[in-house]
């Protein structure tokens, strides 16, 4: 539905000039709240006898006129949080792309035990796994969370992978095969890049994701930007300055994450006009992958219905 | 696997808490991600615009950061919540905007072919939108909340890092107190976590696939 215009009358001028007074008096309540909570902020606080200046306060966010905070944070936080992410992506790809085509190969015992391990792997929390190679093998955080991400994004790559094989139109393969190249060369040669660059919106949104799980991190003692900032200048200036610190990640993080975002978007606009196949919306790589996968399997089953028994 | 065996108990009491997390925030997200939905295909601009940032923002934002923020800013800033209803509010506010999401992308999937002929035989707003939209746009979300739930089952996982003691903590703790059984013991935590997810994602594939043949 591309509009809400359908399923209603075109707003008269009574109708029209109803929805901007409740559009003005739901902003003015949005605002309120928002200045509400802002007002709650910066007010000075009692604690014990004591009060403690507001959070907007000039001395609680006097740390960060210091370029050697900022100097840290980004050379310990940010880049800590961007290596484990760009390893993990790399090596996430790879994977990704190795499972794709041991899961659509043509040998049972190879692609069903794969199929099996990957569907264990998907089931499971990063944060377990991080904590499994964690003690398991014995790696060290910053491996830890670089496997633990690498597997499950893999896993997760290779099956947006796979869906984006099985949903070819089958004649690619067959006129591979008619020119005389073996089923591997086909793969490579003719199947697989346009599998590829069909799922790129939906890969890029997965390393939004991946981005976002490098700060699980945290949680199993890897040195990224929320524990250099929450613990270790948490904790060497003391807790006045906590919540400014809260606020200076959170900046960060969204503006990484949005600038990743907002790549995949565009991304998924540009494959999609050139390709005109079905545009799999980038913000929800789950969601777009479901998708992939039925309409790859309901192309398979007519194409199977068409063309007689195929061969997988 | 005796270590699993003798623990059962902690795992218990950490899988009871991880579907308690999953269940209640899991109906408030739904809530919350309605209100949302609701909010973006509302004519009041303002509100419109509300929830496209607040989604907006949301998503981008590391659960890790959000439970941070529930579990220690909040009482920082001076809350009295418990931990675990602490992580349930973070966890919700976490998967509302997902919800919102599936929610939205469902009613858009309807063609607008169907409520153009609603309305060319004559039917209302209320009856558009009840008998011919929703009921189509259903079909379509349930595969994708499905999904969402999964995320959330894996997600509640977090909390564990977070002072709540789920079947993380416990398989956490656990690990610790049995060093020479570690192996058996996480791999006791997974099963517990397969458990959920797997028959979810078999329900949310098989409705998809049927779905789509049938569109």
């Amino acid at each position: 539905m591309s509009g809400p215009s359908v399923l209603f009358d075109v707003p008269g001028p009574k109708a029209r000039r109803i929805s901007l007074v409740s559009s003005i008096v739901a902003g003015l309540l949005i605002l309120a709240g928002l200045a509400w909570i802002v007002l709650t902020l910066a007010a000075p606080r009692q604690s014990g006898g004591i009060t403690l200046p507001g959070f907007f306060d000039p001395s609680r966010w006097d740390i960060f006129a210091d370029p050697e905070v900022w100097s840290f944070i980004i050379m310990q936080g940010v880049v800590g949080t961007l290596q484990a992410a760009l390893v993990a992506s790399v090596l996430a790809v790879a994977l990704g792309i190795v499972l794709s085509l041991l899961r659509s190969a043509e040998t049972a015992w190879i692609r069903i035990p794969v199929a099996v391990v990957l569907e264990f792997v998907r089931g499971m929390p990063v944060l377990l796994m991080m904590l499994f190679i964690l003690l398991v093998l014995n790696t060290g955080a910053y491996w830890a969370v670089v496997a633990a991400l690498t597997l499950y994004n893999g896993a997760l790559i290779g099956e947006a992978l796979r869906a984006g094989l099985a949903s070819l139109p089958r004649g690619q393969r067959e006129a591979g095969l008619s020119l005389g190249m073996r089923p591997l060369q086909s793969k490579m040669l003719v199947e697989f890049p346009q599998a590829f660059r069909q799922m790129l919106p939906i890969i890029v949104a997965q390393l939004v994701v991946l981005l976002k799980d490098t700060s699980l991190g945290f949680i199993v003692g890897y040195t990224e930007l929320l524990r250099v900032n929450m613990n270790n200048l948490g904790s060497f200036y003391g807790n006045r300055y906590l919540f400014s610190l809260f606020v200076v990640t959170v900046v960060l993080y969204l503006a990484m994450n949005l600038s990743v975002s907002a790549f995949a978007r565009w991304l998924s606009k540009r494959t999609a006009s050139k390709s005109s196949g079905v545009r799999l919306d980038p913000d929800d790589p789950g969601q777009a992958m479901l998708v992939a996968k039925a309409s790859a399997s309901a192309r398979q089953s007519t194409n199977s219905a068409g063309a007689g028994p195929g061969d997988h | 696997m005796d270590a699993v065996i003798e623990n059962l108990p902690t795992y218990w009491r950490g899988f009871s808490m991880t579907l308690l997390l999953l269940g209640v925030s899991g109906v408030s997200a739904l809530v919350l991600g309605t209100v949302i939905a609701s909010m973006r295909i509302s004519p009041v601009a303002s509100l419109r615009g509300f929830a496209t940032v607040y989604t907006e923002l949301i998503r981008n934002t590391p659960l890790t950061l959000v439970l941070l923020f529930c579990a220690i800013i909040l009482p920082y800033l001076g809350s009295r919540l418990e931990y675990s209803v602490a992580a349930m509010i973070g966890l919700s506010v976490y998967t509302s905007p997902f919800v919102a999401e599936a929610l939205r992308s469902g009613i858009n999937g309807v063609p607008v072919g169907q409520a153009e002929a609603a309305r060319s035989v004559g039917l209302g707003f209320g009856q558009t939108v009840g008998l011919i939209v929703l009921p189509q746009a259903f079909r379509m979300t349930i595969p994708p909340l499905i999904n969402v739930f999964i995320a959330l089952t894996k997600n509640t996982s977090v909390a564990g890092g977070f002072f709540v003691f789920e079947l993380f903590a416990g398989g956490r703790e656990l690990a610790n107190a049995n060093g020479d059984a570690v192996i058996p013991i996480l791999l006791g935590v997974a099963t517990l976590y397969l458990v959920i997810t797997v028959p979810l994602g078999v329900i949310a594939g098989q409705l998809e696939r049927k779905w789509v043949v049938q569109r």
